[in-house]
This record gives structure tokens, C-alpha cells and sequence, in this order.
């Protein structure tokens, strides 16, 4: 009970501000230290795969990115409802942090993969039902982000942004499994990524570390946008004007 | 909530004909669009009938983009939106009448003029009749999710392009399961796995999608 209290604190945007400013600087040396072993681990420890060679290290940065676009997509959709169901502010202003790294990783996602799938498919894209539904969900990104910015009322950005993120989160499964059946319609299976050989334990230690790293990034740079955006939104406050007299802006 | 539903459905059909030339863009944009195509692609039949159910599909789905735009402008610029959200009924009965009305008037075009299309694919007969009934069941989806784009972006700078780039990856299955349709029977096989799901879109966005519209038609006039 009080423990939920003091969480619900923190749904004030300035008691959000001061925790996020002490745990931003730990994050990224989590990230950077969570980095740096598991790209070690991946690009150094790990052995060469019997049947791709090195081009299959790629995966190390390639999977944990992918999970982390469709986490983000959830949490996004998730704090959006939150911040629109309970008008809570602080939670709409998550929402609004957390599209452009979603995106971001999505976009990572792709990219790495077309630069796995040359080496071990022989084209830069396939129009598989896993990419294809990656990609659709960089749309679904896109789209959000473009109506959020397009709106220039906050309280209304938010709204919409709420209500198309989780008519978006409801059409994911939807998508996703008409992509699969439209892949399986046109085409036999020609890439079965399940039937890789087992992956040797180093392997996925190394994963696990960087996708370790990518959260700590996620939560890092979240925090520090969405401390911008609390600063740019509660201009007209007294905490912030005490905080800008006392020289510690956004910057900070 | 029913006497609402009429009224404004009939409304919106009565603008609709004393505007015919604006009905009838959407169709012509549709045809101009398909006949693109050939010119692009090249003239082969064998090539032009694999690829036609995905052509007559995607410049459906565009055509409907194009024409959804403005469902709601007109009535947001001189105030009767407002005041039709201000009635003691609920805004879903104005959401689903915009929605039937649109594609009364700009989706049964569409579907009339979608088997004279395809001849000039020289698609078969049994391809033809398998392309109107997809079209049946998937544009009244088309226009309810173009419908909730057209609320969300309602009076947003560059709302056009936004309203596409937020309903195309939502329509995406429509267009999947219609253009498998025609390809399935193209090649032989039953087509009725399409149409259930087809169908299936429809009830479910019919469902939900006339209330997210009204959310949404509230969240934007407020």
C-alpha cells in the first residue's frame, strides 16, 4: 500500500523529473558497460558458425532490436490508454517518448537484417511474413508519430495518439497473422529460421547481455526525452521557473 | 439513436447527389489509376492477369483514401458537426451513418466498375465475380478505417497524407485477403477461406470501428 503510494508519486511530472535526472546518468553506464561485454562477448568470444561464418554476428545486434521494437510498441500503446483512460499526464508524455527509439529500433531491426540476409539468403530483403510485418509496424511508428507532431494542441495530440496507438496494438495480431498467411499462400517456406542449429550457449549469453543493454538504452534515452518534454510542457510552473533560476534547464 | 443514423445518412446522400461530379472522382481516379498500370508494366496478358486482383485492389483502397478525406471537413468548417455531437444521442450513430453514406456513394462505384476493369486484364469470369465479392465485404472495411482517419485527423496540418499513412497499415489484411480471393480462384481453388475472413474483418470493424470514430470525433472538436 505505501509502496504504491510512493510509485503514484512519481506520476507528478516534477517528482518524475528529479528521479529520472538521478537514474539517467547509471543508465547509460549500465548501457555502455552492458554494451561493451556483450559485443566483446559476440564479436570476439563467441565461435564462428559452422554454416554462416561471421556473417551470422550480426544476429547479436539484429534480435535483441527486434524484440525491443515490438516491447516499446506494447509499452507505448500501453502508457498512451493509461495517460488518456486516467488523464494522467505523466503517462501520455511517456507515451510520446517512447515512439521515436520504438521506431528507431524497428528501423535497426530492418536494417540489420537486410544486411544479415545478403550473406545468408542472397537478397537484401525477402518479402517474408516476419519482415513484412517488422516493416508494417515501422508504419504503424511513423504514423503515430506523424499525427502526434501533426496536432498542435498537447491534450489532443495525446488523445489521438492514445486512441490510434491501441486501435494499432489491437490490429498487430491481426496483421501479423494475414501477413503469415499471405506469405505461405504465394510461396513455400523458402527461409525457416527455426530450424537453425541449436545455438551454442555463448551465443545466447552474448544476446541476452546486449538485449540487457538495449532495455537500459530504451529506459535512458525515454528518460532523458521525456524530461525534455516535461520541461517544455510545464514552462509555466514554479518548480520549473525555480529550476531554470537556479540554473540546472533541461540541459541538466 | 436510429432517427439520427437516417438523418444524417440521408443527408449525406442528398449532398452527394447534388454534387455528382464529386461523387464520381473517386471512381475516375480508380479507373485512371488502374489504367496506369499496363503502361507501366508492359502490355503481356499472361503478366497483366497475375498482377491485375492486386492492381484493382490497391487503387481501390487509394481511391478510397483519396475520397474518405474529407468526410468530416465540411461539417467540422461550418459548425453542424458540433452540433451534431452535442445531441443526446450518441456520436456513434453519426460515425456509422458517415461511414454508410461514404460508402454508398464511393464505394459501389467502385465495385461496378471493377469487373470492367478486369476484363481489360482479361481476368475470367469466375476471377471477375470472386473480385466483386471480395470488394463487397472489404470496401465497407475500407471506409469505416478511412472513416477513423478521417476523425483523428480532422482540421491537422497535411491531414491528407497522415490519413493515408495511418489507415494503410490497418487495411492491410483487406487487401491480402481480397487480391487472394481472385488469385486463389485464378488458380483453381476455392475461395471461400478469403471471404470468411473478409468477412470476419468486417463484422469486427464494423464493431469497433464506428466507436473508436466517435472517440475520436470528440477527441477532435473538443
Amino acid at each position: 500500500m505505501t509502496a504504491g503510494m510512493r510509485l503514484f508519486n512519481f506520476a507528478a511530472p516534477s517528482r518524475f523529473y528529479t528521479l529520472t535526472g538521478t537514474l539517467a546518468p547509471w543508465l547509460w553506464v549500465l548501457t555502455a558497460a552492458l554494451s561493451v561485454v556483450g559485443l566483446y562477448m559476440g564479436f570476439f568470444v563467441a565461435p564462428v558458425d559452422a554454416t554462416q561464418g561471421n556473417a551470422y554476428r550480426i544476429i547479436f545486434i539484429h534480435v535483441p532490436a527486434a524484440w525491443m521494437s515490438m516491447v516499446l510498441y506494447l509499452a507505448m500503446a500501453f502508457w498512451a490508454a493509461i495517460g488518456w483512460a486516467f488523464r494522467a499526464r505523466m503517462a501520455s508524455m511517456l507515451a510520446r517518448a517512447l515512439a521515436p527509439t520504438g521506431a528507431m529500433f524497428t528501423f535497426v531491426a530492418l536494417w540489420t537484417g537486410a544486411l544479415w540476409g545478403k550473406p545468408a539468403w542472397g537478397a537484401w530483403w525477402v518479402w517474408d511474413a516476419r519482415l513484412t510485418s517488422e516493416l508494417i509496424l515501422l508504419f504503424l511508428y511513423l504514423g503515430y508519430i506523424a499525427l502526434v507532431e501533426a496536432i498542435d494542441d498537447p491534450r489532443r495530440a495525446d488523445q489521438a495518439g492514445a486512441l490510434l496507438s491501441v486501435v494499432g496494438a489491437v490490429n498487430i495480431p491481426v496483421i501479423y497473422f494475414s501477413v503469415r498467411w499471405w506469405n505461405t499462400l504465394h510461396q513455400g517456406a523458402t527461409i525457416s529460421m527455426t530450424a537453425a542449429p541449436k545455438m551454442a550457449a555463448t551465443m545466447l549469453t552474448a544476446m541476452l547481455i546486449l538485449t540487457l543493454a538495449f532495455w537500459a538504452y530504451s529506459f535512458a534515452v525515454v528518460f532523458m526525452r521525456v524530461r525534455a518534454i516535461v520541461i517544455e510542457r510545464e514552462r509555466h510552473t514554479a518548480w520549473v521557473a525555480d529550476l531554470v533560476r537556479a540554473g540546472k534547464g533541461a540541459g541538466a | 439513436m436510429r432517427a439520427l443514423f437516417l438523418a444524417v445518412l440521408m443527408r449525406d446522400l442528398r449532398l452527394a447527389a447534388r454534387r455528382r461530379i464529386d461523387a464520381l472522382l473517386p471512381l475516375v481516379f480508380f479507373v485512371v489509376a488502374v489504367s496506369l498500370f499496363p503502361l507501366g508494366v508492359g502490355p503481356e496478358p499472361q503478366t497483366l492477369r497475375h498482377i491485375a486482383p492486386g492492381i484493382v485492389w490497391v487503387c481501390a483502397l487509394l481511391a478510397t483514401m483519396l475520397s474518405v478525406q474529407h468526410l468530416y471537413a465540411g461539417d467540422q468548417a461550418d459548425g453542424s458537426l458540433e452540433q451534431l455531437l452535442l445531441a443526446p444521442q450518441p456520436a456513434v450513430a453519426v460515425a456509422s451513418a458517415k461511414c454508410v453514406a461514404h460508402w454508398l456513394v464511393n464505394g459501389w462505384p467502385l465495385i461496378v466498375a471493377a469487373p470492367l476493369v478486369g476484363v481489360l486484364f482479361d481476368l475470367s469470369a469466375p476471377a471477375l465475380g470472386s473480385l466483386v465479392i471480395g470488394l463487397l465485404l472489404g470496401t465497407p472495411v475500407l471506409s469505416l478505417l478511412g472513416g477513423l482517419g478521417a476523425a483523428l485527423t480532422l482540421g491537422v496540418r497535411s491531414g491528407g497524407m497522415l490519413l493515408i499513412l495511418i489507415v494503410l497499415p490497418l487495411a492491410m489484411p483487406v487487401l491480402i485477403f481480397g487480391a487472394g480471393a481472385v488469385g486463389a480462384v485464378e488458380s483453381g481453388q476455392s475461395a471461400a477461406g478469403h471471404y470468411s475472413l473478409l468477412g470476419a474483418l468486417l463484422i469486427a470493424t464494423a464493431l469497433g470501428a464506428p466507436l473508436a470514430t466517435a472517440a475520436a470525433l470528440r477527441i477532435s472538436t473538443e
